[in-house]
């Protein structure tokens, strides 16, 4: 009886079981890529502001602290966002006849609130509490970035878990002294000195490696 | 499958007829069933990401000035937050402007002073209080130096008064500093004024040769 099929699908049918495979490790691999690339997360995109509000020149130029106008990063699980005011204190008298400015002046002339746009939003399943990490020598700018050079805000971060759970894991990779965590300039020593002065920090501000889900979805 | 595709049978009353008035309720509870089913499978993307709830400054439009955070009624005071204590509070006693500290000013008082001043303060008063900060130099009126016979005089409830109320073209802090963090930096403002108006008298004396027989462009009054 002759054969079904010639010896040549012998090859057809390794060439397809093997492409396959080849196929869907490559859509897997480029899934992955993609989620992580910024075109996805969305990082080092600057989002659209009523005013086009530099920390460059705030934070980085002028050297005002971020605590100036984040009020109540220390003490709250809010960075806080500043009230008009804050602005006001110094442009009600400099750049007093700006254009740019006009949406700050109408804010607080009518007492409407500025529509800021958030550049760091999680999602609504995830707690998360600046305090704890500003008083547990977190740096600002470890999440943020340099913020004290983007002339426009982004994000720095994926905000992904993995991410967050990089840090949680390894706290001695990144924190600093508690005296740094607001200087926008800080420059975290390198490699084996990190770690060795990381693991000193760690353990003189009983930082826990926290990694219940718990911790952050409650 | 098999069990879906019963229910739906019953449901539609496929081979349910004779079933009868408990055939009626079990197709009740069935529709239920499947209402549920339908509902958990196509509310899978309304997740938890968007919460129905208000974070921190969000905008609404259920208020008129689209604000979910709401401004006490006027005149409320939140429990414990009963503001009797007017030298705390104000800077006064009696309604006359005081030079007394509402509380004990320690060295981690003073530091803590120093820190809140070198956030608050230093964009226009600088470092040392003379008032060439870096908002100044950007344009802003220059404050006067707290080094002026005026400023000395000046009782510690002024400090306390300006901050909280503003003064000239200075807005007011009491939204970003806290009452008992205001008398700190005017215990630091006392501590600068102290560093600007100091004598080789003020040295002790174990330590007065150190100075002299350093240059004499080191004087004793400079700091940083």
């Amino acid at each position: 009886m002759a054969q079904t099929f010639h010896r040549s699908t012998n090859l057809l049918a390794r060439v397809s079981i093997f492409g396959g495979l080849l196929i869907l490790g490559g859509l897997a691999f480029a899934l992955y890529e993609i989620a992580l690339s910024p075109w996805y997360t969305e990082q080092y995109a600057v989002r659209q502001q009523p005013v086009p509000f530099s920390h460059r020149h705030h934070a980085g130029e002028l050297g005002i602290d971020c605590r100036y106008c984040h009020t109540s990063v220390e003490k709250s699980s809010f960075a806080g966002l500043p009230p008009t005011q804050t602005c006001m204190t110094c442009h009600s008298q400099i750049w007093t006849n700006s254009s740019m400015l006009e949406p700050v002046r109408a804010s607080y002339r009518d007492n409407v609130s500025l529509a800021w746009t958030r550049v760091n939003a999680l999602p609504d399943f995830v707690y998360f509490d600046h305090s704890i990490h500003i008083s547990k020598g977190i740096g600002c700018t470890t999440c943020h970035g340099s913020v004290a050079s983007m002339a426009l805000t982004y994000r720095r971060g994926t905000l992904y878990m993995s991410w967050c759970l990089n840090c949680h894991r390894q706290p001695e990779k990144y924190v600093r002294p508690r005296s740094e965590v607001f200087n926008p300039f800080y420059r975290p020593p390198s490699g084996e000195e990190q770690l060795a002065l990381g693991r000193k920090l760690v353990k003189e501000y009983k930082i826990q490696t926290l990694q219940y889900c718990d911790t952050c979805h409650r | 499958m098999g069990y879906l595709k019963l229910r739906i049978d019953r449901i539609f009353g496929i081979r349910g007829s004779a079933l009868g008035r408990r055939g009626a309720l079990a197709r009740a509870r069935d529709i239920v069933l499947l209402g549920t089913a339908a509902l958990t499978l196509f509310g899978c993307r309304l997740d938890m990401h968007v919460q129905p709830k208000y974070l921190p400054y969000a905008a609404t439009n259920f208020f008129g000035d689209g604000r979910s955070e709401r401004q006490p009624v006027p005149g409320t005071v939140a429990r414990g937050q009963l503001r009797l204590d007017e030298l705390m509070f104000t800077g006064k006693e009696n309604g006359v402007v005081s030079n007394r500290f509402p509380f004990p000013i320690t060295r981690a008082d003073l530091e803590r002073g120093r820190e809140r001043y070198n956030i608050y303060c230093t964009p226009c008063h600088d470092y040392t209080g003379s008032g060439h900060g870096m908002i100044v130099q950007r344009g802003f009126p220059q404050p006067p130096s707290y080094h002026i016979q005026r400023l000395r005089d000046a009782p510690a409830g002024h400090f306390f008064e300006v901050m909280t109320n503003g003064f000239g073209a200075m807005y007011s802090y009491a939204a970003r500093i806290e009452p008992a963090d205001r008398w700190r930096i005017a215990a630091y403002i006392r501590a600068l004024q102290l560093s600007q108006d100091a004598t080789l008298q003020d040295v002790p004396a174990s330590e007065r040769a150190k100075l002299t027989e350093n240059s004499a462009g080191q004087s004793a009054g400079s700091s940083r």
